[in-house]
Parts: C-alpha cells; sequence; structure tokens
C-alpha cells in the first residue's frame, strides 16, 4: 500500500465525520460547503459591505486573481484556494492558493490544457468547482483535466480525461462540480455527445468505475448521500432523469425518469432528495421500494441557482425571486422580490440569515427566522459574480470576475 | 511513436525504486524520465508522486534541465513537469534568490525546446527582471511558440499605432504589415487589419489564416430525429462530381461555392435556404508540392464528420453549443498532389433564432497557426 492509500485508510479508521477526509467544522472544502448544505450554523459575518463606498466596508482583503472562472472558493484550515483559467486560449489552468488572514499568495500550481477549452464567453475552463477531503484537493476543468494536489501543493496525481473520451466535452463549457466520499472522487462528465461519470480513486486517480450518461449536456453537481441501507450512492441529474449509483461499483441502484434541471443542483436533506424537476419536487428514497414523491411545486421553479434547505424550510430563486417553501409539504410561505436581473451564485446561510448574490454584484442578506422574509442588509462589489461564495473563518469568501473577496466584520 | 514501451517504463520504474542509491544528479535524471513517460490511465501516477518530489527539490539552477525534459514529454508528463519546475521558481522568487538567468535565456531563445516550456522560462525571467521583456521580445516575433510570438507581436502593435499615421502614413503601414506579418492569433490580426484599414489597405484574410474558400456542396440529405450524422449517404462512399443521388427532397448534385467571407465561412443556408433536419457535405481539393504534416483547423456549431483522402478523422454530434474559430484541430498528413477533404454538416430540428446557422470554417496551417496554401487557390 502506498503513502496515499496508508493515509486514507487511516482516515477511514478514525471514523471521519465528513465523508472519507479530515475536514474540519469551520472549512469550507466543496460547491456550496459542508456536505453541499450551503449553510454554515456558527458564523458572525457581516450583513453589510462595500468596494463602491469611500472608505470601503467591512473588506478585509481582496487580491487579483491572475486569472478568469466561475468556480467557487474553497476554505480548508487556513488557506483559501481558488482554480483560474489564463492565457489568450484559456489554456492555463492554475490552482492559487492564498493565506486566510492575509490574503498574501501561499502557492499556485498550473497545468497545460489536455482537452478543449472553448466555453461561452462568461465562463471559463475554471469552472467546476474543486473538492477537498481535508488533505487533499481534487480539481476538475471544463478540458476535463483532473489533478490532486496536497494542500501544500505537491502534485498527488493528474488525469486527462479528453484524451480518454475525446468528444465528453461541450462547447459552451463544463461546470460540473466534483464530490468526494470513502476515497472515491466523483466527475460528471455530461454533455451532448460522449456524455459519462467516471469515479476516480483518491489515492491515485486510477478509474474505479465509469458509467454511460444520456447525451445531453448538463452542468448540475451530483449529491452523494448515505442510503437507509447504510449504503452511500451518487445520484446524477440530468433533464433526462435522475439516477442513483452505487459509490464503490457504479451499479445503478435507482432511477426517477422526471427531466431534471440542466443548471440547478438536487439537495439532499434528511431522508428527501429535493430534484429541480416540475418545479421542485420532494423525493423519499427507500432501499428496495421505488423513489416516492412526497411533493412537487411547479411554483418552485430553480434557474441556476441550487436550492438551499434550513430547519424545515427550501428556499429557492426563482427568476429574481427568493420563494419560501415548507419542505415536509411544498406549500410555498413566502416569496420576495430581489434586487439585481440574474442570479447564477447559488444562496448560502448563516446565522439564520440568507445571502444572496445577483450576477451584477449586488447582495441582499435576508433574515428569514420571522415569518416572512426581510431584507436586513446589502453588499456590493461593483464585479459581476457568477460563483457561489464561501462561509468560513467568520467570513464571507466571494469569487468575482477579477478578484476574490474576503468579507469580514471590521467594526 | 509517443510512448516507449512497457519494458522500457518498467526499467524506468525499476530505477525509480533504486533511487536512495543514487547521487542527486541521477536521482534527478531518472525522476525526470519518469514523468516525461507518464501514461493515460492513471497507472503511472504513484511513481510520478515520488519521482516529483525529488525534481521539485532540485536546485535552481537544473530548470534548464528540467525544462529540457518536457521535449518529447506525454502530455501529462509535461504538466507534472511543468508543476515541480514552478514549485522551484517560486520557491526560489518567494525567498528572493536569482534564478540562473544566463541558461534560461538561451533556453528561451532555442527553438529546438518544446515551445510552451520555452514560454515558462520567459516569464519567470520577465517576472524577476522585468527589463528581459524589451532585451527579448524583438528576437521573437517569428518564433514557433505561439505565446512568445503573441508578446512580440503586442510590442509590434504598439509600436505602430505609435506612429503618427496623419504624418507618416506609410511608415504605419509599414509597421502594421511587419506586425501582420507576424501575428497568428486572430483578436491581434482583426486589430491590425482594422489598422490597416483606416489608412486605406487591404488586408486578404483567408489567406492570411489558410481558409479554404473554393469548396463543391451538396445538399440536403435527411437528418430526421439526428440519425443524419450515423447514416452514410452516398458523398461518404465516393468523391464523384457529376454523380446525382436522391435527396432528401429530391435529386441533389455536387455545385461549386465560393465563400469571400473574411474568416472562410461557408453557410449551407445560402444556397439551400434555411432547411431544418438535413445533412449536407463540403467537399474541397486541396493541392500540396509534398507530403507534409498540417493541421486542419474546423470552426463548426453542427454536428460534424471530417474525412482526408477517404480517411475518417473525427466526428462530433453537438448542435448550436458554440463555434469559434480554431474550435478543432486536427495534425494529419497531407501526400502530394490533390488531397480530397470532405466534411458532413448537419443541421438539426431547433427552431429558436440561435439555431439558424448551418455553416463551418475551415483551414489547413502548421501548429503554429501560419496559413499552409494549395498550390491552386483562387483568389478573392
Amino acid at each position: 500500500m502506498n503513502h496515499r492509500g496508508l493515509v486514507a485508510l487511516m482516515v477511514a479508521a478514525c471514523g471521519a465525520l465528513f465523508f472519507g477526509g479530515r475536514v474540519c467544522g469551520d472549512d469550507w472544502p466543496r460547491f456550496r460547503g459542508p456536505d453541499g448544505t450551503g449553510v454554515a450554523e456558527a458564523s458572525r459575518l457581516p450583513t453589510r459591505w462595500s468596494n463602491v463606498s469611500r472608505p470601503p466596508v467591512n473588506i478585509a482583503w481582496k487580491v487579483r486573481l491572475p486569472g478568469r472562472g466561475c468556480s467557487c472558493p474553497l476554505v480548508v484550515g487556513d488557506r483559501v484556494f481558488v482554480t483560474c483559467s489564463s492565457g489568450y486560449r484559456q489554456d492555463h489552468l492554475s490552482l492559487q492558493c492564498y493565506d486566510v488572514e492575509s490574503g498574501k499568495r501561499v502557492w499556485q500550481r498550473s497545468l497545460w490544457a489536455t482537452g478543449r477549452t472553448m466555453t461561452h464567453p462568461t465562463i471559463a475552463p475554471a469552472a467546476p468547482t474543486p473538492v477537498s477531503d481535508g488533505q487533499y484537493i481534487y480539481l476538475l476543468y471544463s478540458s476535463n483535466d483532473v489533478a490532486c494536489f496536497d494542500l501544500d501543493g505537491n502534485l498527488q496525481w493528474l488525469r486527462g480525461l479528453m484524451m480518454e473520451y475525446p468528444n465528453a466535452s461541450n462547447s459552451l463549457g463544463m461546470a460540473s462540480s466534483l464530490v468526494v466520499a470513502d476515497g472515491i472522487l466523483v466527475a460528471k462528465l455530461e454533455n451532448d455527445s460522449q456524455s459519462l461519470a467516471i469515479a476516480l480513486h483518491t489515492s491515485d486517480g486510477t478509474t474505479v468505475w465509469s458509467v454511460e450518461r444520456p447525451p445531453i449536456a448538463s452542468w448540475s453537481t451530483p449529491v452523494i448521500r448515505l442510503a437507509q441501507d447504510d449504503k452511500k450512492e451518487v445520484v446524477l441529474e440530468s433533464p433526462r432523469g435522475f439516477t442513483a449509483y452505487d459509490l464503490k461499483t457504479g451499479k445503478v441502484r435507482w432511477r426517477f425518469d422526471a427531466g431534471g434541471s440542466s443548471q440547478a443542483s438536487m439537495v439532499a436533506a434528511g431522508d428527501l432528495l429535493l430534484l429541480p424537476a416540475r418545479g421542485l419536487t420532494a423525493l423519499r428514497i427507500t432501499p428496495g421500494q421505488m423513489p416516492r414523491v412526497v411533493w412537487d411545486n411547479n411554483r418552485l421553479r430553480c434557474n441556476t441557482a441550487t436550492p438551499l434547505v434550513h430547519k424545515g424550510k427550501v428556499y429557492v430563486i426563482s427568476g429574481t425571486i427568493l420563494k419560501c417553501a415548507d419542505l415536509e409539504t411544498g406549500k410555498l410561505l413566502w416569496q420576495l422580490r430581489l434586487k439585481g436581473r440574474r442570479f447564477s451564485a447559488s444562496p448560502v446561510m448563516a446565522g439564520g440569515k440568507l445571502y444572496t448574490f445577483s450576477e451584477d454584484g449586488a447582495s441582499q442578506v435576508i433574515d428569514v427566522t420571522g415569518r416572512k422574509g426581510k431584507v436586513v442588509g446589502r453588499g456590493e462589489l461593483g464585479e459581476t459574480i457568477l460563483a457561489t461564495p464561501a462561509i468560513a473563518h467568520d467570513a464571507l469568501w466571494i469569487r468575482s470576475h477579477q478578484h476574490l473577496w474576503k468579507i469580514a466584520r471590521r467594526e | 511513436m509517443i510512448y516507449r514501451s512497457a519494458g522500457c517504463f518498467v526499467l524506468l520504474l525499476s530505477c525509480l525504486v533504486a533511487i536512495p542509491a543514487a547521487s542527486g544528479s541521477e536521482n534527478l535524471a531518472q525522476s525526470l524520465e519518469v514523468l516525461r513517460h507518464v501514461a493515460l490511465d492513471g497507472k503511472d501516477n504513484a511513481a510520478a508522486a515520488r519521482a516529483w518530489k525529488v525534481v521539485a527539490a532540485a536546485d535552481a539552477e537544473r530548470l534548464p534541465e528540467i525544462l529540457s525534459a518536457i521535449d518529447g514529454a506525454t502530455p501529462l508528463g509535461a504538466n507534472w513537469l511543468r508543476t515541480a519546475a514552478e514549485a522551484i521558481a517560486e520557491r526560489e522568487l518567494r525567498e528572493k534568490r536569482a534564478l540562473p538567468r544566463k541558461a534560461l535565456q538561451a533556453f528561451v531563445l532555442d527553438t529546438d525546446h518544446h515551445p510552451r516550456a520555452r514560454f515558462l522560462a520567459y516569464r519567470w525571467l520577465v517576472r524577476s527582471i522585468p527589463e528581459m521583456k524589451e532585451e527579448l521580445l524583438p528576437k521573437l516575433a517569428q518564433d514557433p511558440s505561439v505565446e512568445l510570438r503573441r508578446e512580440a507581436v503586442a510590442r509590434l502593435i504598439a509600436e505602430a499605432s505609435k506612429i503618427d499615421a496623419k504624418t507618416r502614413p506609410s511608415d504605419a503601414i509599414t509597421a502594421y504589415r511587419r506586425a501582420l506579418e507576424a501575428s497568428r492569433d486572430e483578436d491581434q490580426v482583426r486589430k491590425i487589419a482594422g489598422a490597416l484599414k483606416k489608412l486605406g489597405q487591404k488586408v486578404d484574410l483567408p489567406r492570411h489564416f489558410g481558409f479554404l474558400t473554393d469548396w463543391k456542396l451538396i445538399a440536403p440529405f435527411d437528418n430526421s430525429g439526428r440519425r443524419g450524422f450515423d447514416t452514410v449517404y452516398p458523398p461518404e462512399r465516393e468523391l464523384n462530381e457529376k454523380a446525382t443521388y436522391k435527396g432528401k427532397t429530391g435529386i441533389v448534385r455536387w455545385q461549386a461555392f465560393h465563400t469571400d467571407h473574411p474568416f472562410g465561412l461557408v453557410d449551407f443556408n445560402r444556397p439551400y435556404g434555411k432547411l431544418k433536419e438535413v445533412v449536407g457535405y463540403a467537399w474541397a481539393d486541396f493541392y500540396s508540392p509534398r507530403k507534409q504534416q498540417v493541421e486542419l483547423r474546423l470552426g463548426c456549431k453542427n454536428a460534424w464528420k471530417l474525412w482526408l483522402n477517404g480517411e475518417f478523422i473525427f466526428g462530433r454530434d453537438e448542435y448550436h453549443r458554440g463555434m469559434q474559430m480554431d474550435q478543432y484541430r486536427y495534425r494529419v498528413t497531407l501526400r502530394p498532389g490533390v488531397n480530397r477533404i470532405l466534411l458532413k454538416v448537419c443541421q438539426n430540428e431547433q427552431q429558436e433564432d440561435w439555431t439558424v446557422q448551418w455553416e463551418f470554417q475551415l483551414r489547413v496551417c502548421d501548429e503554429t497557426g501560419t496559413a499552409i496554401l494549395s498550390e491552386r487557390r483562387s483568389s478573392p
């Protein structure tokens, strides 16, 4: 057994809370944070920030990023990570590592893309969000380059999946984020042509399994969930339906044929799965039985932003309207029109407040603890925001088109 | 042959296991060999990770040797080597220690080395010694590295733009012409061509890029249910410009088509109308004076298949996700004399206004993007 394998075994033996890693409570290790919930329970975030006022308000630091991208920042320990792509052909793919306190760059590593890098002009090859198990960070780019570094920037392994699957690409770009559990990394490479999902050993990047997927583009991120029979399954969403695969073997466990969103991702909430299908659909999965629809509500339609579940309620952004519904029944409880034209970033939550981010850089902080949502704060950075921010170390970490921002209380 | 034999690689791995007994130089050389040959399936990763640590710990003086290892490395091997070299350079720059300037400068200027590795060396040099930019760029306008050339062209454009075109129009034209002759990237060429146009100069963009402008087209064949992509229609079996076939709506035959689009766009909608669920074929003869390696570069937002001299090159079953110049690149070998390029272009059933396009652009060039022209090419 090599060193990486030994470490993985030790971590599993320790029964770490996060799937297969040592993610600390204050880390934000993947798209939408711990377990993909979008929620940080114990955080003291500011409700007001601005880069357009003088002096700026509650901006601890900002750094200019050396490239483009709409992947989300990760925070692991005392470091914040973000991927970028640069160059005329966007074929320099990098991982940037900054110190959380100072914003000083600790290290960066770059790769040459081994697959196509064409994307829609609004995004870039650095679109999929990396994932960390607390010891290593795993990267995926739209070119299907996959890499693993340790937290000090030592390269552990590489794959160039477009060389192996030459038609697994999308001329608009690929953006599904990575998920990891139990030493298995899952990359969803769904597109109109050679569509697949592939599971790789986190120890060395070799293939565990791969499955063909429907040949239709999808940018949503998978969910890994612990089923009631104590088996982990990875659920993949496509406009042609939802399929759960056994995480270890890639065997199909169940299917649900309602067409899903190509952009918004599903959310696991206890024994429910909330699917961006027919508006929003709550599905209960019982081992050995067909998935059962608990409710669906076509007024809870999601666009790009992924829904968020917290304390018995589900929040979705439909167009420019924030909607809150009861998790058990799907009944719409209240709605609130947001400022801003488009919302690509998914909302995040901390301290009973929901944080929304429009593409034009305006943010709203909404207190959701009362009978209706109430705007209690605003943020303005003056730059395009497509990426879902992170919450860690009592700070918001926002990736805009040009900068990485640490938003924290200064008073 | 990109990858060496498995037996050779096993030998290299054996060498790596023996690294503790070897000297520093031997360690590095063995580790570089391991990294250079990393293959696709991930099975080399464990050995590569061990070798990477040896390389990344090397002294900065070894950077040229490490960059040289990128010559002929596999694509993944090149990335292993790049990250290790970057780790060294980053460490040295952070510690405010000097990089081996002379050796790196020589590396940048040595066109026998991999263009991408040379660009890395250039960036480190310029980052640590900014004045190196002015020293190096005048030598790089015709460089085989597209990235070094791009930097040099940017400098030429900046120089040309400083010339007062009103008082010194011929000097401005000469300067822009020099920049144009060196430039290969679309954005720079557009900028230069725009400046020359203001000076009353015409630029033959299709010729500059090597777009094929004279085609024979035949359409429409059926693509109902998108099944036409995999249906073998007669032009895939024979190229006979006199032949007629049963098409989707009647008898179809080859017709000549010349495009005068500045970027070589061939629009099937022009001769056939805005059809849906159809397949068209485009055929061009390219006359090569000798056997030579070239790149076929295609831009297309429809599903397509490409053949050269009857040999299938690649196909892509994707519709209306976007198109750009040089979207797809394929290295092929032309034979002396006539070479037959056949492209199948499929239109689907979508009705949105952004799905009207049924078109492509194709050019022949070398790996720097320098046009390679057919011996029989019509004038614009």
